[in-house]
């Protein structure tokens, strides 16, 4: 029976803003039909009314939500290298996984930062197209997850935190990078993330996408950028999945629940970075000036913090995600 | 009675003797799908699984609308496979072993883990410490749910957490991959298992061949992502047929345990 009433629920919320105005118009002739007059439409009216809001609302939601997508994905926003350039000192790119190549799509090295050594990790998405095209658009190769966890497997032999920065669309859809493993390489990636001895500060900048992003972002403390996002598919991979049309795109960026506000909500992030206003693009060094402020006090936060401590906080954090509905037995 | 025929090899086979041989080709050696249950039934010893978790339920928190309701999805998928969720999770002894046995449902939103997969996972990854016995998990699914949004996606770590504490208990894991196994899953608890088994002919890769097509536009090899090709490439360890599989990972618990 509820079931029945969820599925009317939902036939109304297709019903458009404007087949609503209708039925009001509709209800203020009625009004003049004499043998109807005497009827009260007022609970019928103030029902349509209410479902117009609502409606508006969820059109306001998708707008809203599709500009932070348009923002996180923003051309001229600072990308990793940025914030690796201009925030770490002595700062050293580290290539190769040892295995059988360097995958430009990830960044990682070593730099210091307010005096104590870092290792740095990041997607790389490159600043004009042909540093785009070499790098596949962020979206890396098994290697680069490998090369990845070299550095970190580095980083807590010599106990250095590690502070990973999240941009990519996600990963490569590609027959190489199937051959290659590239389940197993994320897979392995976030593993390590659990084993490390060793603060690991993420922050997304800019497009957090699935498996791609989730590889690098398992730390003990979790920053987003204001206008980035964090999904488990594009807007425009489950709009051709779930609804398919591609015109749903924008409906199912809001439908996802991918802006940081909703991320602080669930409890995926810690904290909100904010971005100069209208967004990172228009003043990266205020931007920059700013990440470096929030990484500095993060990482503070974990001074003097046993190892294992660290290992189980990172573990409570994750494990704790979830929504369900627990019967009494 | 009717006979079945085989899809690949065109071959008809009377039903009985398909069923007999565990839903598998005589002359292919195709493997059809069982469902959760079945597999269950097919690894282990008779009467001796117990489930767990089945008291946790999935909840429509995001309340989702695609073309469908997600509590409407979920109501369908309840009815049509009669089981509450994507995995069973239970103990069960397997050739007198006691085990953590899990085993996905394709047929439950094409075996997707939410919330209630990650967290049957990790209630069966603490079982297994607890009772020092190994973790099974018979994988079959196509990924991450995506009317969970980004809660599904933090399953994928959720998992890997349990089992990595299972594995940093020196306790043994093995994944047992049937086909389809893709995306979230393909990406996290699949793949860090001590050994990894597949049946003959399993999809096992993390983007489908249906979204590499498209981006690459080009056609594919005929065995992209399959077992066999895994194999090649290192990604598994071995691939056993159905009416093997019980004695196979008998034997390597065995190798382990004895």
């Amino acid at each position: 029976m509820s079931n029945e009433i969820e599925k009317k629920d939902n036939n109304l919320k297709k019903e458009s803003v404007e087949v609503l105005y209708d039925n009001l118009s509709k209800i203020s002739l009625f009004k003049k039909i004499k043998f109807l007059s005497r009827l009260s439409f007022t609970k019928a009216k103030t029902n349509i009314i209410e479902k117009i809001k609502g409606l508006k609302k969820e059109t306001r939601i998708a707008q809203k939500t599709w500009k932070i997508v348009e923002l996180s994905r923003n051309e001229n926003r600072p990308k990793a290298i940025d914030y690796i350039l201009n925030i770490f000192d002595d700062f050293i790119e580290l290539s190769g996984d040892r295995l059988s190549s360097d995958d430009k799509a990830i960044t990682a090295g070593l730099g210091k930062l307010n005096g104590r050594t870092v290792a740095i990790i990041g997607h790389n998405k490159g600043k004009d197209i042909k540093e785009r095209i070499e790098y596949n658009f962020g979206m890396p190769n098994p290697s680069g997850y490998r090369k990845s966890q070299r550095i970190m497997k580095l980083a807590d032999k010599f106990n250095f935190p590690v502070i990973t920065f999240i941009d990519t669309p996600g990963a490569n859809p590609a027959i190489e990078a199937e051959d290659n493993g590239q389940a197993s390489a994320i897979a392995n990636s976030i593993e390590l993330m659990f084993q490390l001895k060793v603060p690991i500060i993420v922050v997304l900048i800019g497009e957090g996408g699935s498996g791609g992003a989730l590889a690098l972002a398992i730390g003990n403390y979790i920053m987003m950028l204001e206008n980035a996002t964090y999904s488990v598919i594009s807007p425009e991979g489950c709009a051709a999945i779930l609804w398919k049309d591609q015109s749903a795109t924008k409906q199912a960026a809001a439908m996802l629940k991918l802006t940081a506000r909703d991320m602080l909500n669930f409890h995926v992030i810690d904290k909100i970075i904010h971005e100069p206003k209208d967004g990172a693009q228009t003043d990266p060094q205020r931007m920059i000036k700013i990440l470096k402020e929030n990484l500095i006090s993060a990482l503070s936060m974990f001074d003097g913090v046993d190892g294992e401590e660290l290992k189980k906080q990172r573990a409570n954090k994750f494990e704790y995600l979830g929504f369900y509905e627990k019967e009494n037995k | 009675m009717a006979d079945f025929e085989c899809e690949k090899c065109k071959t008809l086979i009377p039903i009985d003797e398909f069923l007999k041989n565990l839903k598998v080709c005589p002359n292919c050696n195709y493997h059809y799908y069982i469902n959760a249950e079945e597999k269950i039934k097919l690894i282990a010893d008779p009467g001796s699984f117990n489930e767990i978790g089945n008291d946790i339920k999935p909840i429509d928190f995001l309340n989702f609308t695609d073309t469908k309701s997600y509590k409407d999805r979920l109501y369908q998928s309840q009815q049509n496979t009669g089981i509450s969720e994507a995995i069973i999770t239970g103990l069960a002894k397997v050739g007198g072993f006691n085990v953590a046995l899990g085993s996905m449902e394709f047929n439950f939103m094409g075996g997707s883990m939410g919330s209630v997969v990650g967290e049957r996972i990790k209630l069966l990854s603490e079982i297994s410490i607890e009772k020092k016995i190994p973790l099974i998990l018979i994988c079959s699914s196509g990924g991450a749910r995506m009317q969970e949004g980004i809660i599904s996606l933090m399953q994928m770590a959720k998992t890997v957490s349990a089992i990595n504490k299972v594995k940093e208990n020196k306790l043994l894991y093995i994944s047992v991959i049937t086909n389809p196994t893709t995306g979230g899953v393909s990406a996290s608890f699949a793949t860090i298992a001590d050994i990894i088994i597949a049946e003959p002919q399993a999809l096992f890769c993390f983007a489908g061949p249906r979204v590499v097509k498209q981006t690459i536009k080009k056609e594919l090899p005929v065995d992209f992502g399959l077992s066999e090709r895994n194999l090649r490439n290192g990604q598994i360890d071995l691939i056993v047929n159905r009416n093997e599989l019980k004695d196979k990972i008998v034997n390597i618990l065995k190798l382990f345990l004895d």
